[in-house]
Order: structure tokens, then C-alpha cells, then sequence
């Protein structure tokens, strides 16, 4: 027995509620981020992540309330990212009670955002969030690009090359999307998954697709995550945290029950 | 009059750790302080920390709160977290620093010829999620806590110490988790971010009594 693989719901917060969409569009309300974060935690969640989606910046410091307030009351990692742009960003995240701050976009505009983070706070503390797209329609020796700005922009920067660059920086953690797959519920992309498991030491959390409980499983033993993380089976009722760990466990991957 | 100091040296987030102290002691007085007479008047002492230990020293030392630290960790309740276990002992490879010198031994990082399960699959480093806590003796801080039960890590290195253990966990070969001595308590594992487990550990902490090997109190 050793390490546990991890359940990792996702909160997507936009002014102040949770909410989940289809690659950020059509917006659907899922409830309170305290409520739904506690509910979490209850069910046994490995650890918690917060996706600030809030696009006025009137609303940007509504997600340091949440975070104090779900700091307070739920005693397991909290993740929050969303808008990360400079270290004081991550400063501000992690005194409201973040335990790792994810950066995505400013990490390809500022690379070296990455590398003052960690330095400053360390590695433990940092996770680079990658949105990928397949760029080839070979399944053979697939490709994978890196999009910014919530999947609308490429970058022309290859996904797998990116994980290691951002690795040699110092990230702690890939927090890994697949634009093809997000919101689709046909389960993570799984050659993407491996893909960049295998390129890199660091934990890798597969996201971007899960429909079911079996989508979690291949993210483990196909995909080789560390870590798999899910929003709307969770959010809807469909499953609970340990019902999912208990699939798991059945199939059998080492789970925190 | 503070009942627990937390000591901020500068280094991350101890907000979790005074969240998860105020949580199971709301009658106690906890302080996050930076200041070396606020830490020698405390009845307990937490010492948190993240990052890397090399920053972690400079800044204790920096800020003159090196004696304070050693002073509590010689003669009340003391609780070392993560980078606050590491730093008792003799060395570091993190940076080829020395630590305090508390306890010998020394601190090692997860060696990557080593990172692999039995049937060849990679190990991630840093060692990240939830791991099993074997206890090794027993110990008022380990009350109420099953034996195996899962404690968050995050961390990169381990300590080797031929001093006294606590607990071990695996990953992939045993490492040492937990030390334990005198009034000293010290976890490689997040406490404070490890649910259940974790909230009946600093509980037991506030609790505590240490017996003393070299005098009574």
C-alpha cells in the first residue's frame, strides 16, 4: 500500500456561485462554492479546485472571500486558479487560504511568472494548468497544441514540450484539459493523458471529459494520472465522492476511503 | 498570555495551519508572529513551512528568530511540520545547508533511480496526496488516530535520522514521517490539510504533556 490516486472536484466560480457550462458557454448554476465545497468534503474529496471564471473585474476578489471562508471550515487541499497574472496574485490566493495556485494563460505569455512563484513559494505551491487540443487527425503519433484564454487561442506550443518546460521551471503539478473533451462526458483524452504522464516527474490531474465512473478509472490505469478531477457528475447528484472511490477501489486503484 | 505560537518566518501559507488550530481549539489563543519574544512566551510552539528549506533557514536566521525556535524546541510543546521537521536535523542536500542540529541525521531527496512500483510504474516527485502513516510507538499525539491512517504530503525530500521515530511511509521504500522526543513532535505530512486525521492530531497537540527525559516540570 502507499499513495492514494486522487478524486479532485471542480468548482467553476463566476461572481460568487459555482457554475458549470459546455467550454464556458451556456452557464448552468450549481449552487453556494462554501455549501458545495463542505458537501465535498464530507464525501471523502481528495482535495478541492477553484476555477475563477468571473470575467468583470468588480467581481475578482468575491473568489478570496470563498476561499476564506472554505479555508475555515474544510481541513483538505484547496487549489484555486482562474486570472493568476503575477506573483501577487498568488500572494493574495494563498494568504486568503489557497494551498496551490494554478496558472494557465499568463503562464505562456510570462513564462518566468512560473519560475518567481515557485522560487518565492515553492514548487509545492504551483500548478501549471494546460488546455490542449488534438492538432492532427493521426491517432497514430498524435499532436497536441496549447490554447490560452479558456481554449479560444492557440499558441502554436506543443503540449508535451510545454508540461516539460514548465517541469524545468519549477511547477509542482500539470493540471491537465483536453478542449476536445471538456463538457462532452465522452471521458478524458487518454493518449494526451499518458502522453504527458509519461514526459514528466511531476503529478499529472487528467481533466476535460468524464461522463461516468469508468472515465475515472481509465484516467488512472490508462492514462497513468496521478490524480483525475470531475465537475458536473459530482455537482448533479449523479455520484458522490465515494461512491467514485469505491468503483475505483473495485477496479483496483490504491483510493483514500 | 499565548497559549500556541505559530512561527511565520516568511515562507507560504500558515493561514491553513491557524485555521485547522482555532477549528479544534476555539478557546485558545493562537498567534501567527514573526516575533522571537512573542515565541518565547508562547506555552507551545508550531513551527509550519513549504518551500525550499535553504529559504527557509536564511529567513529564520534573518529575521532572529533561530535562538527562539531552538529555545522552544528544547524546553516546551513543539510542533514541527514538513519543512518545521526537516530543519531540526543536522543537513540538508536541498542546497547543502545546515539545519538546526536538534536531532541527528540528516535530510535526503527521493532518489530518482529509486521512483518506481514493484511492476515498473513511474513515481511522481514531489511525493503529492495521500499516503498511508505506519506508527512505529506509541504517543499522546497519535490518540484516536488508526494506525494507517492516510495523512496529506507534499514534499520532494525525507529525512534519515538514527534518532527516535514516530511513524514511516512507503514510497516507494519506508521513509520516516514522524519523529517523536521529549517535547518534540515532528511530521513530514500536512496536518492541517489532512481531514479527520490530521484535526485529531493538532487536538491531541493542544492536549499535550510532554514527559521531560532530563527534568521534571
Amino acid at each position: 500500500m502507499g499513495l492514494a490516486k486522487r478524486i479532485i472536484p471542480c468548482l467553476d466560480v463566476n461572481n460568487g456561485r459555482v457554475v458549470k457550462g459546455v467550454n464556458f458557454v451556456e452557464l448552468r448554476d450549481a449552487g453556494d462554492p462554501v455549501e458545495i465545497s463542505r458537501r465535498y468534503n464530507e464525501q471523502g474529496a481528495d482535495e478541492l479546485t477553484f476555477l475563477d471564471i468571473t470575467a468583470s473585474s468588480d467581481n475578482r476578489d468575491l473568489i478570496l472571500h470563498i476561499i476564506e471562508d472554505v479555508a475555515a471550515q474544510v481541513f483538505i487541499p484547496l487549489t484555486v486558479g482562474g486570472g493568476v497574472r503575477q506573483v501577487d496574485d498568488v500572494r493574495r490566493l494563498l494568504n486568503a487560504g489557497a494551498d496551490k495556485v494554478s496558472i494557465n494563460t499568463s503562464a505562456v505569455q510570462n513564462p518566468q511568472l512560473v519560475a518567481d512563484a515557485t522560487a518565492h513559494y515553492g514548487s509545492q505551491c504551483i500548478v501549471v494548468a494546460i488546455d490542449a487540443k488534438q492538432i492532427n487527425s493521426n491517432d497514430v503519433s498524435p499532436r497536441w497544441e496549447v490554447f490560452t484564454h479558456g481554449g479560444r487561442n492557440p499558441t502554436g506550443i506543443d503540449a508535451i514540450e510545454w508540461a516539460k518546460k514548465m517541469q524545468s521551471l519549477g511547477a509542482g503539478e500539470i493540471l491537465l484539459t483536453s478542449m476536445d473533451k471538456d463538457g462532452t462526458r465522452n471521458g478524458f483524452d487518454l493518449a494526451l493523458t499518458r502522453a504527458v504522464s509519461d514526459a514528466v516527474d511531476i503529478p499529472i490531474i487528467a481533466s476535460g471529459g468524464v461522463g461516468n465512473l469508468d472515465h475515472l478509472v481509465d484516467g488512472i490505469l490508462k492514462g497513468q494520472a496521478d490524480a483525475v478531477l470531475a465537475a458536473s457528475i459530482f455537482h448533479y447528484g449523479e455520484h458522490t465522492i465515494h461512491q467514485a472511490k469505491q468503483y475505483m477501489a473495485k477496479h483496483g486503484i490504491e483510493v483514500r476511503l | 498570555m499565548t497559549d500556541i505560537a505559530i512561527v511565520d518566518y516568511g515562507m507560504g501559507n500558515l493561514r491553513s495551519v491557524s485555521k485547522a488550530l482555532e477549528y479544534v481549539a476555539p478557546t485558545v489563543t493562537i498567534i501567527v508572529t514573526s516575533d522571537p519574544a512573542t515565541v518565547e512566551k508562547a506555552e507551545r510552539v508550531v513551527v509550519p513551512g513549504q518551500g525550499a528549506m535553504t529559504n527557509c533557514m536564511r529567513e529564520l536566521k534573518k529575521r532572529g528568530l533561530h535562538s527562539a525556535v531552538l529555545e522552544a524546541a528544547a524546553n516546551k510543546p513543539f510542533l514541527g511540520i514538513c519543512i518545521g521537521l526537516q530543519m531540526l536535523f543536522e543537513e540538508s542536500e536541498e542546497g547543502n545547508i545546515k539545519g538546526l542540529g536538534i536531532l541527528p541525521g540528516k535530510v535526503l531527496r527521493f532518489p530518482p533511480s529509486a521512483m518506481a512500483t514493484p511492476d515498473g510504474q513511474k513515481l511522481k516527485v514531489p511525493h503529492m496526496g495521500w499516503n498511508q502513516v505506519h506508527q512505529t510507538i506509541d504517543h499522546p499525539l497519535w490518540q484516536g488516530i488508526t494506525d494507517d491512517a492516510r495523512f496529506y504530503f507534499v514534499h520532494s525530500y525525507y529525512v534519515e535520522t538514527t534518532g527516535p521515530v514516530a511513524a514511516r511511509s512507503n514510497y516507494p521504500f519506508p521513509f520516516i514521517c514522524a519523529i517523536a522526543k521529549d517535547n518534540i513532535f515532528a511530521v513530514q505530512f500536512h496536518p492541517e490539510k489532512s481531514h479527520v486525521a490530521g484535526l485529531t492530531l493538532l487536538k491531541n497537540f493542544v492536549n499535550w504533556t510532554p514527559h521531560y527525559a532530563d527534568q521534571a516540570r
